[in-house]
């Protein structure tokens, strides 16, 4: 982390020592009146809500269709906003962590303190699915432990920014962080056991012979670039997941103006003991990021479904899918697949039952 | 000159090869595109992250898909 900091500030300082071109000052006072503009806009969104709502369009307060109506008018801007900052942010952190630097931190770390900082790492390191496979050579072959490089393909699809905003805006800081607290705790334990079960052998062979070059020093961006990266992510991420986001809210101004709370308590409520493992087992295979998770994890909670069950679900979706497997059967023998999948599971399993016997 | 997409066939690959075509053509460059799709020689350029971009053997950017213009500052001839 500190590493980090360090090798940014000379290329600020270079920059701002550069008459001919604009300083970091002015990136920072740009950054501080957008923040200010940012914040006067949420503030207001629950007033101009409630205005636009019932002495706009004239709807009763109070009824099915006022309150639906102002819950969607409300949460929509907020989550997007709130979804736009945070891109934004995690963007210009992920600027500092890139591949190459999280294992260079990973490599020949032991066991259990490698576990927990891939973990970590995961959540930052910027990687799409589509890179596993040689993301997963590229540590491997240069000496960062098998259990430690899983804690880091477990955290990183299942801890992002996106889960934790969407949890965060729609159901709260405490069912978000409960989420952040165990999907870290998942990807430490479950790479930690992998680790103990000493399954180098399960690698495909031809993985360990790989030679691995070097790309060559890496450009050390300045800070504009950062803030161009920042603004890349919002673009992307935003961009690919805005609708998910406003069919989930809408979702949930349905259930909020309409449907009966308890429709799926008797199916997938706290006293169901059956419905963890199945949620899981339905889970598993489907593939789906964060924001398309959302609709669904809105209407099941929105019914009456108990949290652990649902949260069960929605991790299961996101951190494991059959294309997954797919994908990473190049690299893996298939009991290391089974067994991968298998602990990971089982550790979404235990947490979902937790939750649903602690709330 | 020798330009070579490396990635192992995902949807980003084409979106990066597709732009630097277009940036490549943009600067009416001699060029020889190919495809490398063998992850061992993906390893070899020592990327992590797909899809990359190589340029007589180097690196020049992974893990994302630049702009058109980005791309034509990286495939601009370095003058000795």
């Amino acid at each position: 982390m500190n590493g980090a900091k360090d090798m940014a500030v000379p290329a600020a300082d270079t920059k701002s020592a550069d008459p001919g071109k604009p300083g970091w000052r002015k990136h920072l006072l740009w950054g501080i009146a957008a923040l200010a503009f940012w914040w006067l806009v949420y503030g207001s969104l629950a007033p101009f809500a409630a205005w636009l709502t019932y002495s706009r369009c004239g709807l009763v307060k109070g009824s099915h269709l006022g309150s639906a109506v102002e819950f969607f008018v409300y949460e929509s801007p907020k989550v997007l906003m709130l979804l736009t900052l945070v891109v934004f942010g995690v963007g210009i952190i992920r600027s500092f962590f890139t591949p190459e630097r999280t294992r260079r931190i990973l490599s020949g770390r032991r066991e259990t303190t490698g576990n927990v900082l891939a973990a970590l790492l995961g959540t930052v390191t910027p990687f799409c699915s589509c890179s596993a496979v040689p993301l997963f050579i590229g540590f491997v072959t240069t000496g960062v432990p098998l259990g430690v490089t899983f804690s880091f393909l477990v955290s990183s699809p299942m801890v992002n920014e996106v889960a934790l905003v969407l949890l965060f805006g729609l159901f709260g800081w405490k069912v978000a962080a409960i989420y952040l607290a165990m999907g870290l705790a998942i990807a430490i334990v479950s790479g930690w056991i992998i680790g103990r079960l000493r399954m180098e052998k399960h690698v495909e062979d031809w993985v360990f012979q790989t030679k691995t070059g070097d790309a060559g020093p890496e450009t050390i961006p300045d800070w504009p670039a950062r803030i161009r990266l920042g603004l890349d992510a919002v673009k992307d991420i935003v961009g690919r997941v805005w609708l998910y986001v406003l069919l989930g809210i809408a979702v949930g101004a349905g259930i909020h103006g309409y449907v009966p709370e308890n429709f799926m308590a008797s199916i997938m409520g706290k006293d169901a003991w059956w419905s963890v493992p199945l949620a899981v087992l339905i889970g598993v295979p489907m593939y789906s990021n964060a924001a398309g998770i959302i609709p669904i994890v809105q209407a099941l909670l929105g019914k009456g479904a108990a949290l652990g069950t649902v949260l069960a679900f929605m991790m299961s979706v996101i951190a494991l899918s059959l294309p997954e497997a797919i994908i990473l059967r190049k690299v893996l023998k298939p009991r290391l697949i089974a067994t991968f999948f298998g602990v990971v599971a089982l550790g979404i399993l235990l947490v979902g039952y937790l939750f649903n016997f602690l709330m | 000159m020798k330009i070579q997409i490396l990635g192992t066939g995902c949807a980003k690959c084409n979106a990066l090869m597709l732009a630097t075509e277009k940036a490549a053509q943009a600067l009416g460059l001699q060029y020889e595109l190919e495809k490398v799709t063998d992850l061992q020689q993906i390893m070899a350029f020592g990327v992590m992250t797909t899809p990359a971009l190589a340029v007589d053997g180097k690196v020049k950017v992974s893990g994302k898909v630049p702009s058109v213009d980005e791309l034509k500052t990286m495939l601009q001839p370095v003058n000795p």
